[in-house]
């Protein structure tokens, strides 16, 4: 009796033996993670890891989405192992250049949704690990020194009173900041979409080129109101900077995305790392104020301090808009070089348009007459259209003149062409707008 | 008088004498065409193709055309011109009298006061933006406090002018170097007969000491307008995208987007960068800088009464604490707890210091050594390369010439892709590691992107040794070896000092290059550190440590390479009392 339980607890030691020694022989001795996140996200995410699986190291690279992207792709030969990042676009890049594998996730109790907007990719090549939303982060020294209210809604921002005091990043260099814009363009409609858009960018003091640009000018105080994702205003306040964060009742959702890189060479682990991500206690993480990124694990909110944001109950993040994936992708190039046209590079023009048209109705006030109105809504009207039209974003010969250029495809002009157009309508219009507005002011 | 030399010796090598040139020469020549063929034309060409493709595949202009067709950058051009000359005017503003006092009179420290003034070259990414908005923004601490007293403010940071001011800040040590490098070259005998002929103060200044000393300046603002006409970091800071370089940046960095135009304004920009550079070339043609005296190195130094030595003193501090005032925000950033909307940190503290303590060695050790040995290399190849140019007649010594200059206006990532385009598939022998992701290859890029400053600097230095000392220690048996190492090498000491800093000094703080290179945080120089932190609010603290610590460094290596400068000069220098 004595000798068989002996000899049980050895088999079973041997068991647990062969089975530790297989476990990590099986996931590999390293990870290699090229990634944009900060630090503050990698390192909890790391430590953790390494900790789980002894014997395994997590290389992590930082670089920016622009040289990470150019470092897989030249790279190929011999590949890191996991793209990590919040930008959809360069997941959506990298797809294109066959540069990721599918993977699918064991992990299970995940949501697919985060408000209307899917989490994973449909065709499988990347998955969202964790979501955040759009808002709108002030400087409260700023805000007080330059008696200005705190915003709570995105209308807010049309305000003149807050004229040369918010700041954006372009949405051409930033993915997040380009799912928010087209989140307002498919809410709105696109020509009601752009014209709030062209409205707030009125007020903008600078269109930045980098999404951390806007959190950092904010911080510093060079400017008090920046619309950044939320944990970028929630840990900066949890730095101790003089910061608030409102999400307004209608917000956009972003995902932050993870996808095995094609080949890789440490493919077990990768999957391992993925797995992690997703698993109760890589979600966990998420919650850490430092990272305050929101959980796609329903069961972690559960864990969350009071207060925390729950895009999966709370149906005011991100649902109203129901989004179109299909149309978003078919003119995303376009729509990011569209705005760098309109708002971006004459920013100095769309300022003073919509300087003279706050002067003027200020001025004016109740008292204006029928001819100052109707030159105003004339200038309101040149100060915030768009010079294409939905139809045409959506045409597939115009939309592919802004894409790499497929071998059958027969583009409708080289990007520069339309370029050149858009431009001159706008620096046309804001000059008229402003003039009209001028004009409006005297006719009183 | 060449003419004769080679004569002399038309046994040797009758057809490499037709050049005036020894085998060695034309060997250092082919190395030096060799090294750029492999590292600069191979990989930029193989990226840049794009500007010359049209959507089919094949050869075509278009894009150029539509680069002249579009208003936007037809705008963007002139204004990079404008700035770029305007910034040249500013910085010499500040740079020649700094030069002058310090050439021209007795002051304790020079090397000290020479060090302070290249700091301002280092400018570490990201931690250098935030510190300036703080200092000069629109609610940094000079506004807060006018607006407080006065009720006003000072746009300094915004638009063109604001670019103009930050780069004439950021690049005046160019012309400081390179102005100091001549005016030490320049043999005090001249200014002496001029004494003796009657000419004082400003007349003996601008009749002879500046003429004498022209390399050395056009040097420094060729350099200046060239890196300000194709300056990134500048215009982005300031949020100025209406110039070349920002539009060439934005458009080759954003992503999924395949527009050549990116490219296309790459290769317009090294057009005009070279033009630039000819240009320069054009000023000193026809004009002999050289002296044969070499009575003393430098001009008479005078000691000052204590009155004017007080005005030089105030002088050079107002200069210095000017240009400064970017790194003494990163100072403050790196030992405050929040800054922000105000005109001082809220609270201090070491925290962040100790933040960075462990890493910090590895950063600062990866960042001496690949800074140093790109310094090196620079020098090596930009004395060479000056050499070969001004003393032989060797065919082919031009074009290698500007293909070097040309590296001035590559943008960083542009040639990163490129190496590793070229080199990733290279495998080293042993290890099997890929030779684009080897330390090294960081190395080379850093060299490449500085050499010009360097080879710009040891043109300069040269120029103003006149052949006939080479010849005459020739002609007294000397061999051609011998006539460099002891000759023509110690004379440019101060000229290859000037090139060694620049390159060094600037590669401490790349980013764009370094962000695509590095493959191993273990072998990370201390910019990819900063970068790192400065991706987080709770970062900016530890990141503007690491700017400091960087600085820091450089100051210690730059002041090092003065002491040894002055020490040599000393040997030289006569004075008079």
């Amino acid at each position: 009796m004595a000798q068989k339980l002996t000899r049980r607890l050895l088999l079973a030691a041997a068991c647990t033996l062969s089975a530790t020694s297989v476990f990590a022989q099986s996931i590999g001795d390293k990870v290699i993670i090229v990634t944009s996140f900060s630090k503050d996200l990698t390192t909890p995410f790391s430590v953790a890891f390494e900790k789980k699986y002894p014997g395994t190291k997590v290389e992590v690279q930082n670089r920016n989405s622009a040289a990470a992207i150019a470092f897989i792709r030249e790279t190929r030969s011999s590949p890191p192992d996991i793209f990590w990042a919040s930008a959809p676009d360069a997941f959506e890049v990298l797809k294109k250049n066959s540069l990721l594998q599918k993977y699918q996730p064991k992990a299970q109790g995940l949501t697919d949704k985060v408000g209307t907007y899917p989490v994973n990719d449909p065709a499988g090549y990347y998955v969202g690990f964790a979501a955040s939303g759009y808002g709108i982060m002030y400087n409260t020294r700023y805000m007080r020194a330059n008696s200005l209210p705190a915003p709570k809604e995105w209308d807010d921002l049309k305000k003149p009173i807050y004229f040369g005091h918010v700041g954006f990043s372009a949405p051409s260099r930033s993915g997040t900041s380009h799912l928010t814009v087209e989140t307002i363009l498919q809410g709105e409609g696109w020509d009601k979409g752009w014209a709030t858009l062209i409205e707030i960018g009125g007020n903008f003091q600078q269109v930045s080129d980098r999404s951390f640009g806007v959190p950092d000018a904010v911080n510093s105080g060079q400017y008090g109101i920046g619309i950044v994702i939320d944990f970028f205003g929630l840990s900066a306040k949890a730095s101790g900077f003089p910061v608030e964060f409102v999400y307004p009742t209608v917000t956009a959702i972003v995902p932050a995305n993870v996808g095995i890189i094609a080949n890789a060479k440490n493919q077990k682990a990768a999957e391992a790392f993925v797995e992690f991500l997703l698993s109760e206690e890589g979600q966990q993480i998420l919650l850490d104020p430092k990272i305050q990124r929101l959980p796609v694990r329903q069961s972690t909110y559960a864990k969350a301090p009071a207060g925390y944001p729950n895009p999966i109950t709370d149906k005011s993040l991100g649902a109203k808009v129901s989004f179109n994936a299909d149309v978003s992708e078919g003119r995303y190039e376009l729509v990011n070089s569209l705005f760098d046209r309109v708002i971006t590079f004459r920013l100095k023009e769309l300022n003073a348009a919509w300087k003279a048209i706050h002067d003027t109705e200020k001025r004016l006030g109740t008292g204006a007459n029928a001819e100052a109105k109707r030159l105003l809504a004339e200038a309101r009207k040149l100060a915030s259209s768009v010079p294409i039209t939905a139809k045409e974003a959506s045409d597939p010969a115009i939309a592919g003149s802004f894409q790499e250029v497929k071998k059958d495809a027969k583009p409708a002009g080289r990007q520069a062409e339309f370029e050149e157009r858009w431009d001159s309508f706008a620096v046309k219009n804001y000059a008229e707008a402003k003039a009209l507005a001028e004009k409006a002011a005297g006719a009183k | 008088m060449s003419s004769i030399a080679s004569a002399d010796r038309p046994a040797r090598a009758p057809f490499l004498a037709r050049y005036n040139a020894s085998p060695a020469q034309a060997l250092a020549l082919a190395a030096v065409a060799l090294f750029l063929i492999a590292f600069l034309i191979v990989p930029l060409v193989r990226v840049i193709v794009v500007a010359f493709t049209d959507p089919g595949g094949g050869f075509s202009l278009v894009h150029f055309g539509d680069f002249f067709r579009t208003s936007l950058l037809r705008e963007a051009f002139w204004n990079s011109l404008y700035v770029a000359a305007m910034t040249v005017v500013v910085a010499s503003l500040i740079a020649v009298p700094l030069a002058t006092i310090l050439a021209r009179f007795h002051f304790r420290g020079a090397a000290l006061i020479h060090t302070l003034g290249v700091i301002p070259l280092v400018m570490p990414p990201f931690v250098g933006a935030v510190a300036m908005q703080l200092i000069y923004g629109r609610n940094g601490t000079i506004n807060l406090i006018l607006n407080d007293a006065f009720g006003f403010r000072i746009p300094f940071m915004e638009g063109l002018n604001g670019v103009i001011f930050v780069e004439a800040l950021h690049y005046f040590p160019f012309i400081l170097l390179n102005l100091s490098a001549s005016l030490s070259n320049i043999d005090s005998a001249m200014e002496e007969s001029a004494q003796n002929l009657g000419a004082r103060g400003f007349t003996l200044f601008s009749r002879i000491v500046f003429p004498l000393a022209l390399p050395g300046y056009v040097a420094g603002a060729a350099l200046v307008f060239v890196k300000v006409f194709d300056d990134l970091a500048t215009p982005l800071l300031l949020n100025v995208t209406s110039m070349l370089a920002p539009q060439a940046y934005l458009k080759i960095t954003t992503v999924g987007i395949a527009d050549p135009m990116g490219y296309v304004i790459s290769v317009i920009m090294i057009g005009c960068s070279l033009g630039a550079m000819m240009l320069s070339v054009l000023v000193l043609r026809g004009r002999d800088f050289a002296t044969t005296q070499r009575g003393g190195g430098g001009l008479s130094r005078r000691r000052l009464g204590p009155g004017g030595n007080a005005v030089a003193i105030v002088l050079v501090i107002v200069t210095l604490l000017i240009t400064l005032s970017p790194h003494i925000g990163i100072f403050l950033l790196s030992i405050g707890t929040v800054w922000s909307f105000a005109e001082l940190p809220d609270a201090y503290t070491i925290q962040h210091y100790v933040t960075v303590y462990r890493e910090a060695g590895p950063l600062i050790g990866n960042t001496i050594l690949y800074c140093g040995l790109a310094g090196l290399i620079d020098v090596i190849i930009g004395a060479t390369l000056a050499y070969v140019v001004l003393r032989t007649r060797l065919p082919g010594r031009r074009l290698v010439e500007q293909v070097a200059m040309s590296a001035v206006a590559i943008p960083g990532l542009v040639l990163g892709i490129g190496l590793l385009r070229t080199y990733y598939d290279v495998k080293l022998p042993f290890s099997g590691e890929s030779l684009a992701t080897v330390w090294f290859m960081l190395v080379i890029a850093y060299a490449v992107r500085r050499l010009p400053y360097a080879l710009t600097a040891a043109t300069a230095a040269l120029r103003q040794l006149h052949v006939s000392l080479e010849e005459a220690a020739e002609n007294l048996g000397a061999g051609k070896l011998s006539v460099l190492s002891r000759i023509v090498v110690p004379l440019m000491t101060g000229g290859l000092l000037a090139g060694f800093v620049t390159s060094f000094a600037t590669a401490a703080v790349e980013l764009s290059a370094t962000l695509l290179l590095v493959a191993r945080a273990p072998d990370a120089p201390i910019a990819y550190g900063i970068y790192v932190y400065m991706q987080s609010a709770a970062g900016r603290g530890p990141g503007a440590a690491l700017g400091v610590i960087a600085v820091i460094a450089v100051a210690i290596a730059t002041y090092l390479a003065f002491k040894i400068a002055e020490r040599e000069r000393g040997l030289k220098s006569r004075e008079l009392f």
